[in-house]
């Protein structure tokens, strides 16, 4: 028992980005050798071939006509049947949607527990993962023997570069009946048409839960207008119908990169970061010193938005003259 | 329809938090506590399908004496009894420990529906109720949105990742994790807070449900997050601050 599994996703016909940093965390728990990097579906050559062409170890085609589209039952059926062929050490997965929906029940099914989300991995080992909203950091530990099966958080690991050697690609052919898939999936569609592209904004000002109401919104849209930025918000806010969906940054919203977004009154979860980290610059403000959003500003002020935006307001309109 | 809604008392978002002595968990004492936030969605969709279809809505929830308090919350919104399973280790207890205690005392109501949060606020695993189905033998469907009952079972809106949705046909009896949003939560009425206390509110405990299975996983230790970048602090008044930033906007950032 020293082998790896990483099941790799992919999305839009390519292997999404998480599935390299999970390989490449796959790398901290052992040997490159060791580590089989697996691709699951109804038609996986060309997966694989990609996957080959990067990753370190060996790669290995789940296959069956069963397994397209995703069903939890599919899947868990399909990988149960591998790691029980394998008896890995560890399983690693990217911490999508997807892996959320089955992993869990996977884990369990060999009397483990998924080690979720993980953000860092150090000696023994042992696996860090947010707490409290991103507040806290928790170390886990694996105890016992067993299969140790762990999925890590999007951008918590540097995705590995091409390697020099193209792995072998084997395929693996699992047992399945369509009588297993108890769900029926339907198309993916998406709610309506977008209007605003906060994708390709310059400057956007992002407001949070901290506004406390609609009414107030408006000192967000005022200090988006003297900027000449876009308004953006955190879930809370367009869940409330206060701000309309399409103006939502995070995994379950739109990704923006923009060279100044500021965050008012949002408190930092990961759901959220995961949507604007890549901004040039962040600027956070909000009354808890310790809000996690504070950890990905590069200009933080602690205080009161009500306050502090409708001064900054004020501010550029005076800098502007 | 018989449905179960599983619901966590976890830390208010808005109380700040701190690590205990031992580092191995929160300071609990002078904490205040709520309702899950999915879970409140949740109990609103089980309680959206009552109101269309008929049935009962029952709340279970496992935790120390405190979290009658949130059941009682529940009960005052319109849930039919609530099932309290008494157990004080809920940091420590990994998610299929918890998932095992909640398996067990569901089997004993035989519900057509099991309704949990995706996600509890503390402990964040996000995996409960999926554990849940698979100790249960039931169907299970994350991220919903909205649930619709028909001849052949229940059609559900899942979310996907970037603002896509699917829906999914399922079968009853059937698990589904509820994501925050979907519905728009309904207030204890005062009739409701004063009906509550008249309502069914069964303890089980922990010991009692046959579920001894040591953990498979351990929180060793609780820490600050590190940070990611050097963050520049702006202090003084709003409009101090307000001043210091624009003229780094200004001069550092060149945004302005
Ligand atoms: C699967 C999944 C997908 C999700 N997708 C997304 C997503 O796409 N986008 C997203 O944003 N979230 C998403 N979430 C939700 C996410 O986990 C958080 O719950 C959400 O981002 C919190 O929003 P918030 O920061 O506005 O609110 P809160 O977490 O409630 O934070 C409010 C903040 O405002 C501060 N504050 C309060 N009053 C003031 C004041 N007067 N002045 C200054 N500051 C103040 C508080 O200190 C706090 O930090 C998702 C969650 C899950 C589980
Ligand atoms: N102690 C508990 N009592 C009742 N429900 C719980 C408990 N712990 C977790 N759950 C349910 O499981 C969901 C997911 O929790 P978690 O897996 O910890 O993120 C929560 O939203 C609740 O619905």
């Amino acid at each position: 028992m020293s082998g790896i599994l990483v099941v790799m996703e992919q999305r839009g016909g390519r292997i999404a980005r998480i599935s390299w940093e999970a390989l490449a965390a796959a790398q901290r728990l052992g040997d490159s050798a060791n580590i089989t990097a697996v691709v699951v579906g109804a038609q996986t050559e060309v997966f694989a071939a990609e996957v080959a062409a990067r990753a370190p170890g060996k790669v290995l085609r789940v296959e069956h006509a069963l397994l397209l589209p995703y069903t939890p039952d599919g899947y868990i059926a399909a990988l149960q049947q591998l790691i029980q062929r394998e008896e890995p050490a560890y399983v690693v997965f990217p911490h999508t949607y997807q892996v959320r929906d089955y992993a869990p029940a996977l884990a369990a099914r060999f009397g483990q527990v998924l080690i979720s989300d993980v953000t860092a991995i150090s000696e023994v080992p042992l696996f860090a993962r947010q707490l409290m909203q991103g507040r806290l950091s928790g170390a886990y530990r694996k105890l016992g023997s067993g299969i140790c099966f762990v999925s890590v958080q999007a951008g918590a690991f540097a995705a590995e570069s091409a390697s020099s050697v193209t792995a072998g690609v084997d395929l693996f052919t699992p047992t399945m009946d369509a009588a297993q898939i108890r769900t029926r999936p339907g198309e993916p569609y998406r709610a309506a048409a977008q209007t605003v592209d906060l994708g390709s904004a310059q400057m956007i000002v992002s407001v949070g839960r901290g506004i406390k109401s609609q009414e107030n919104i408006s000192i967000i849209q005022e200090l988006a207008t003297t900027l000449g930025a876009e308004v953006a918000a955190s879930r809370p806010i367009c869940d409330a119908g206060w701000l309309p969906m399409e103006r939502q940054v995070g995994s379950s919203g739109q990704t923006v990169a923009p060279k100044l977004y500021i965050a008012a009154g949002i408190s930092g979860a990961i759901q959220h970061l995961v949507g604007m980290k890549g901004s040039q610059c962040i600027v956070a403000i909000n009354k808890d010193p310790d809000a996690p959003i504070f950890e990905v500003a590069d200009y933080g002020i602690v205080g009161d938005l009500m306050e502090i935006v409708p001064a900054l307001t004020e501010a550029v309109k005076a800098a502007k003259q | 329809m018989k449905i179960i809604v599983a619901i966590k008392q976890v830390p208010d978002r808005e109380v700040p938090v701190r690590i205990n002595a031992a580092g191995k968990w929160i300071e609990e004492a002078d904490l205040q506590f709520a309702m899950n936030e999915p879970d409140a969605h949740a109990l609103e969709e089980a309680q959206l399908l009552k109101d269309k279809h008929g049935g009962e809505v029952v709340v279970l929830s496992a935790g120390p004496e405190r979290v009658a308090t949130t059941i009682r919350e529940a009960l005052a919104k319109g849930a039919d009894r609530a099932i309290h399973i008494e157990c004080d280790d809920l940091a420590h207890r990994d998610a299929l420990g918890m998932a095992q205690l909640l398996a067990a005392a569901i089997r004993l109501e035989n519900p057509d529906l099991v309704l949990t949060g995706l996600q509890s606020e503390d402990l964040g695993m996000g995996q409960t109720g999926v554990i849940v189905a698979e100790l249960l033998g039931l169907p299970c469907a994350t991220l919903i949105l909205h649930v619709d009952k028909n001849e052949s079972g229940i059609e559900v809106k899942r979310e996907l990742e970037e603002g896509w949705f699917q829906n999914i046909q399922l079968p009853l009896p059937a698990v589904l994790t509820i994501q925050s949003g979907g519905n728009k939560l309904r207030y204890a009425t005062l009739m409701g807070i004063k009906r509550a206390k008249t309502k069914e509110l069964r303890r089980l405990a922990a010991t009692d449900l046959g579920v001894a299975s040591a953990p498979v996983v351990s929180l060793e230790q609780i820490l600050l997050p590190q940070k990611q970048k050097s963050t520049q602090m702006i202090t003084g008044t709003p409009r101090e601050a307000a001043a210091t930033l624009v003229e780094r906007l200004k001069t550092e950032v060149h945004v302005i």
